[in-house]
């Protein structure tokens, strides 16, 4: 029976819901108003900034050396990964060489790192999606990256280890041989987490096809890192615009293919997380092999204070590309510090992809583009 | 590309000049819109990314630095873009050609003050829709008192 034409049918009206700020879903504190006719979401405002800590402000007021704490912060799930872009922005300001053992052992840490954040990402969206037993796995393997952390520089979340110049704490001998005992046990682990989870019908019926993000809407939007990979854009600052000693090594950057569903769907951003770690411990193995002998902090400036300019450095996060605006004006505090945060964008995006879905997905597309509430508001 | 190549393709439009020395374009706001789109969608430049929008206080907080900072995807080269602003004064919003700049620019209005004309809902991001003035800017003086709570300025407050 066709009814659209009749106007005795009463509209239901809109019904406005809100999720958050406080939700096990939202991954943080934050607030989604989703307009909702009967369980169809018809559009979606996130309100964000209940986080908000002024640290473009505090920035003002600190110098270069003392803003570091603070970038560790700002994603504190990749904390290393944000002294590092902070730190080679400072460098670009600085025009100082690193000598190249720092260089290694940054970038040995950072895809550590990047490991430990996709852990992260991937136990919080089966979570989402109502797979409990992954979340514990990756949390436990997580910790075993918290625990080379904590012998490296005794911190396991906030690490400030990676400083302007140089890195806080050479390597240790038992460093590296804990680090080659974790690849090899992680290695065998991610085929676990393959046959859990990646290839568990369920969880593909839960993501294939949902939330798909064509490449070009993810662009307009500004979308980063390996939600906007996930929509097979082939754009990865490891690769396209290589920062630190990145040129030298062999690794691939996965791109969505579509393999259960529409390319750039929420399986597909979960997929690309999956393959990067193992990418990332191909890096690992590389740079580990050809470590070289040095003075981690024979380039490190006794007192930091860059001459007039600017630089815009970007650096490529777990969550995506990650730029520092600083502005200097010769003093030893910057004149004005912008942080571009990956998730900010990324998250911008939840508004047009997520319309026409049922509010359940909402929770999935959200998982999937693991946002750290921290480094959006910043 | 270089900056040299973009800047001989832009050169025609009015009130674009090239700043060698800290490589980047400089614009005025009412040619902002007309350069844009040549960015977007010329054929050599194609700048299909817009980074990062930062919002400058020149020191005095009377005149304000918009910097943009624009990426290529296919060419894989970048540029930065800057204009000057009065206090007050408007420049036109970009986000009918990149939707990432909405959020940029309702962070620079919340933390700045900086107006976007044609922004689809300019309003406060980080910040709470009633706060009082513009964090960043040079000359800001913190509240005594925000909803009848005591803002602490000192560390006698805590200590």
């Amino acid at each position: 029976m066709n009814n659209s034409n009749d106007s005795s049918i009463v509209n239901i009206d809109e019904m406005v819901l809100n999720m958050g700020p406080q939700h096990p879903s939202t991954h943080g504190v934050l607030r989604l108003k989703i307009h909702t006719d009967g369980e169809v979401v018809s559009k979606i405002e996130p309100v964000i900034g209940y986080l908000h800590r002024c640290f473009e402000k505090h920035c003002e007021n600190l110098s270069y050396e003392q803003i570091v704490p603070f970038t560790d912060r700002c994603d504190y799930l990749a904390s290393m990964h944000m002294d590092h872009a902070y730190s080679i922005a400072v460098e670009k300001l600085l025009d100082i060489e690193l000598p190249e053992r720092v260089e290694y052992i940054r970038v040995i840490i950072a895809e550590l790192q990047r490991i430990a954040s996709h852990l992260v990402a991937i136990g919080t969206f089966g979570l989402d999606v109502g797979a409990i037993t992954p979340f514990t796995w990756t949390i436990r393997d997580r910790e075993r990256v918290l625990d080379l952390f904590e012998a490296l520089c005794g911190a396991r979340l906030l690490y400030n280890y990676i400083w302007p110049g140089g890195v806080s704490h050479d390597l240790s001998p038992k460093f590296i041989q804990h680090t080659q005992e974790f690849l090899d046990y992680f290695e065998t682990q991610i085929v676990e987490y393959n046959e859990l989870l990646t290839g568990n019908k369920i969880f593909i019926e839960r993501t294939a096809d949902v939330g798909v993000m064509p490449s070009d809407v993810a662009v307009n939007f500004g979308v980063t890192g390996p939600s906007l990979r996930g929509s097979g854009v082939d754009y990865d600052l490891r690769k396209t615009q290589p920062y630190s000693i990145y040129d030298k090594f062999d690794f691939n950057i996965p791109v969505g293919e579509g393999k259960m569903g529409t390319v750039g769907d929420s399986w597909d951003r979960y997929w690309v997380r999956m393959v990067e770690m193992e990418e990332s411990i191909k890096i690992i193995r590389q740079a580990i092999s050809s470590l070289p002998d040095g003075d981690v902090h024979s380039a490190m400036p006794k007192r930091i204070r860059p001459k007039k300019g600017e630089v815009y450095s970007r650096y490529e996060s777990a969550r995506g590309d990650v730029g520092f605006f600083i502005q200097s004006n010769g003093k030893n505090i910057p004149m004005r510090l912008k942080m571009r945060s990956p998730a900010f964008c990324n998250l911008s995006v939840l508004g047009e992809i997520a319309e026409g879905w049922m509010i359940s997905d909402v929770i999935t597309i959200l998982g999937s583009l693991d946002i750290v509430l921290g480094e959006i508001d910043r | 590309m270089d900056l040299k190549g973009i800047f001989e393709i832009i050169k025609s439009i009015d009130g674009v000049d090239l700043d060698l020395e800290s490589n980047f374009i400089s614009v005025s706001p009412a040619s902002l819109l007309e350069l844009a789109d040549k960015l977007k969608n010329d054929r050599d430049l194609e700048f299909d990314f817009l980074m990062c929008i930062t919002a400058i206080d020149n020191g005095d907080s009377k005149s304000f630095t918009i910097v943009y900072n624009f990426y290529s995807n296919k060419h894989s080269h970048s540029c930065e873009v800057r204009a000057q602003l009065a206090l007050e004064e408007e420049i036109p919003s970009l986000s009918d050609i990149w939707k990432a700049a909405d959020w940029h620019e309702r962070e620079a209005y919340d933390m700045m003050g900086v107006l976007f004309n044609g922004h689809p809902d300019l309003k406060r991001i980080l910040l709470p829709q009633d706060w009082e003035g513009y964090p960043l800017r040079k000359d800001y003086k913190v509240a005594d008192y925000y909803h009848g709570v005591p803002i602490p300025k000192d560390k006698s407050y805590w200590e």
